[in-house]
């Protein structure tokens, strides 16, 4: 790959319309409804320049920064799986005729997305994803469409939440790989690493200096830094067997009891992947459409055997999330079903933190 | 990003094939057996379907429900399932007649050991429907002779829901040893009253270590009549379960059939019992 190259500030806005001449559809961090969510954007000031987040269990609050940088925040509410993966996909259809019913995989319309902003966890949640939809038997066609044609702009995290744990994920801060064009924010601009050949085709004739041995250090120093933040830890250590031990630990009943089971940590979690498929069909059902939605384990109804739902409480629905997370995912994909980045702490209405609750749940039992 | 992971291009998992309704026999009270046709030639039906392997049925407008095969797929592009009507899909199946028309994907899942079945002697235990997946295995032995003793222990309520009884006597013409027993006897029920483990009883098992146990039904009956498998000596990796939890994409893609370690619809249906000893105690997982 190239050397690392300098992207001047003023040269910023260029980058993106050098994706939209080249038929990308731009997707970005935005400030909307008190927080940084992702949307499509036509120009970098959309971007949340001058804002960063303040995160803590159930807790997130937009604040200003004052400084003019562009990606001084966490994550939000939003991560890239719904675009990959979209809450609501038609799948198929069914149309009865003379001759009975006629079948068809519905394709659908595929994107040229550019995802700019995407954290190393991001990347990570991506990969996880892959596997599930792509590295395991059946390969999730519509999946596999809209991810070969998105370009991945990765930048690296300057400025972590207090809900993140990358660190003890090894999932960050830093941008190792898995991504077209990777970003570091500096005052005066960006370091910019090419990671692919279509990244290296977004910069195709574009005049752009090497980026010196100062401002390699410099970005260098912002992942350091950012690592150095992080204060939350997840100790992963046999953590699939010492989770699977303590399936009858009494701490599954105490969480239960504060858990809402409202499904927030599964939406916000940028790796889970269950959906179910519902029927959609006109009043004499003539044309029928099948329909896939983004599912959770925390609904009642979500495991169902003779009739009866498998975990009918809530301490088993957690269970039941927790260890497929941390524990049963490395039975399934070979690897954790969490990047650590602290979505679920945040986003959770009565603040769980699953890296408090993993330590008590390892615990020995009275 | 280029993520391409394989060489062909793959097949969308939602493919749905369109399948014409031949008959439907009466089985037992709420259970018949319908028989399927492709409705579309050319398709190699040679290769759909191992014993122990499963189709999603799929009725428009109401869903689609696994069900598993109840005989092995030969080359005339038709298919055997036995039913039970319980929920909302399989009602809607029990409605058609013969030349409406379902969809179908599949055939999906692990089916029963047949290289295991080769070469051991193989004790099949069903409970209820339980038999329908077994039955599609009895077909592969009475069409592939091991030389080696197989038997089938049957287990229902009572005497009528004994599932496919008109073909116990076909089946012991094939040399298959058959016994049964039912929880509540009638009147003129002549047979053994009981839960279908204590079958095992009956069975002479001499070579626990060359034999295979090959159960489905009931959660319940199947962990106890693993139980017994390993109290007569038989390895917790020669025992396999055909497991049930209610499936929706049958292809390891939706998360809804989990169980533990599992998902069921790709990992399973047919799991090794020491693939599952782990969990299986631990209530709601």
């Amino acid at each position: 790959m190239k050397e690392p190259l300098f992207l001047p500030r003023e040269e910023f806005p260029t980058l993106i319309a050098r994706l939209l001449d080249q038929g990308y559809r731009v997707i970005a961090p935005t400030v909307d409804q008190g927080a940084i969510v992702y949307a499509e954007i036509q120009s970098v000031d959309s971007l949340p320049r001058g804002w960063t987040d303040e995160q803590q269990p159930g807790r997130y609050r937009l604040k200003e920064t004052g400084n003019s940088r562009c990606f001084d925040f966490a994550v939000g509410p939003h991560s890239w799986k719904q675009f990959l993966f979209p809450p609501l996909q038609r799948i198929s259809t069914a149309i009865k005729g003379e001759t009975g019913w006629t079948f068809a995989v519905h394709e659908p319309e595929i994107h040229r997305y550019a995802f700019l902003g995407v954290r190393a966890c991001e990347l990570a949640g991506m990969r996880v994803q892959d596997r599930v939809f792509l590295e395991r038997g059946y390969v999730d066609t519509a999946y596999e469409a809209r991810r070969q044609a998105s370009l991945v702009i990765a930048v690296n995290c300057a400025v972590p939440s207090a809900n993140c744990f990358c660190t003890s994920m090894q999932t960050g801060p830093r941008c190792e790989g898995g991504y077209d064009l990777a970003l570091t924010e500096l005052d005066e601009g960006f370091v910019l690493e090419v990671g692919s050949a279509a990244g290296a085709d977004v910069l195709a004739d574009w005049d752009l200096q090497q980026a010196s041995a100062e401002r390699m250090a410099a970005s260098r120093e912002v992942s350091l830094n950012a690592a150095r933040s992080i204060q939350k830890t997840l100790d992963t250590q046999d953590l699939r067997d010492r989770l699977m031990a303590q399936l009858e630990h009494p701490h599954w009943q105490e969480v239960g009891e504060r858990c809402l089971s409202c499904t927030n940590c599964t939406m916000v979690c940028p790796t889970c992947f269950c959906s179910h498929v519902t029927e959609v069909s006109d009043l004499d059902q003539q044309n029928v459409e099948r329909e896939r939605r983004w599912d959770s384990c925390f609904h009642l109804d979500f495991s169902m055997l003779h009739g009866r739902p498998v975990r009918n409480d809530i301490r088993s629905r957690y269970r039941q999330w927790l260890t497929h997370k941390l524990a049963t995912w490395h039975d399934q994909f070979g690897e954790s079903g969490c990047v650590g980045c602290g979505r679920c702490i945040t986003w959770c209405p009565v603040g769980i933190d699953l890296t408090v609750e993993v330590k008590e749940l390892c615990r020995d039992q009275p | 990003m280029n993520v391409s992971s394989n060489n062909t291009p793959p097949v969308s998992p939602w493919t749905t094939r369109p399948l014409v309704l031949q008959s439907r026999r009466p089985e037992t009270p709420g259970v018949e057996t319908f028989e399927f046709a492709e409705a579309t030639s050319g398709i190699a039906t040679g290769a759909l379907g191992l014993p122990g392997q499963f189709n999603m049925l799929y009725v428009p407008g109401y869903g689609e429900a696994a069900i598993s095969l109840s005989a092995p797929a030969d080359n005339s592009g038709r298919h055997l399932h036995t039913i039970r009507t319980v929920g909302n899909v399989t009602q809607a199946l029990f409605r058609l007649q013969p030349g409406e028309m379902v969809g179908c994907r599949g055939p999906f899942g692990t089916g029963w050991p047949l290289e295991a079945c080769r070469e051991n002697e193989v004790v099949m235990i069903g409970g209820g429907i339980g038999l329908a997946p077994l039955r599609s295995l009895i077909g592969w032995f009475r069409a592939n002779p091991t030389g080696h003793r197989v038997s089938v222990l049957l287990g229902a309520r009572s005497p009528e829901h004994l599932l496919y009884q008109p073909e116990y006597r076909d089946w012991e013409a094939s040399g298959i040893q058959v016994h049964c027993t039912v929880d509540r006897a009638t009147p003129s029920w002549q047979g053994h009253v009981g839960v279908v483990l204590t079958l095992m009883d009956r069975l002479s098992l001499p070579n626990p270590r060359n034999t295979i146990v090959l159960i489905c039904g009931p959660e319940i009956m199947m962990r106890y009549s693993a139980l017994e498998a390993l109290e007569r000596g038989i390895p917790a990796d020669r025992i396999w379960l055909s497991i049930e939890r209610h499936m929706n994409c049958a292809v390891g893609l939706c998360g809804r059939c989990q169980w533990g370690s599992h998902l069921i619809c790709a990992r399973g249906p047919v799991l090794r019992y020491d693939q599952l000893v782990h969990q299986w105690n631990v209530p709601a997982l």
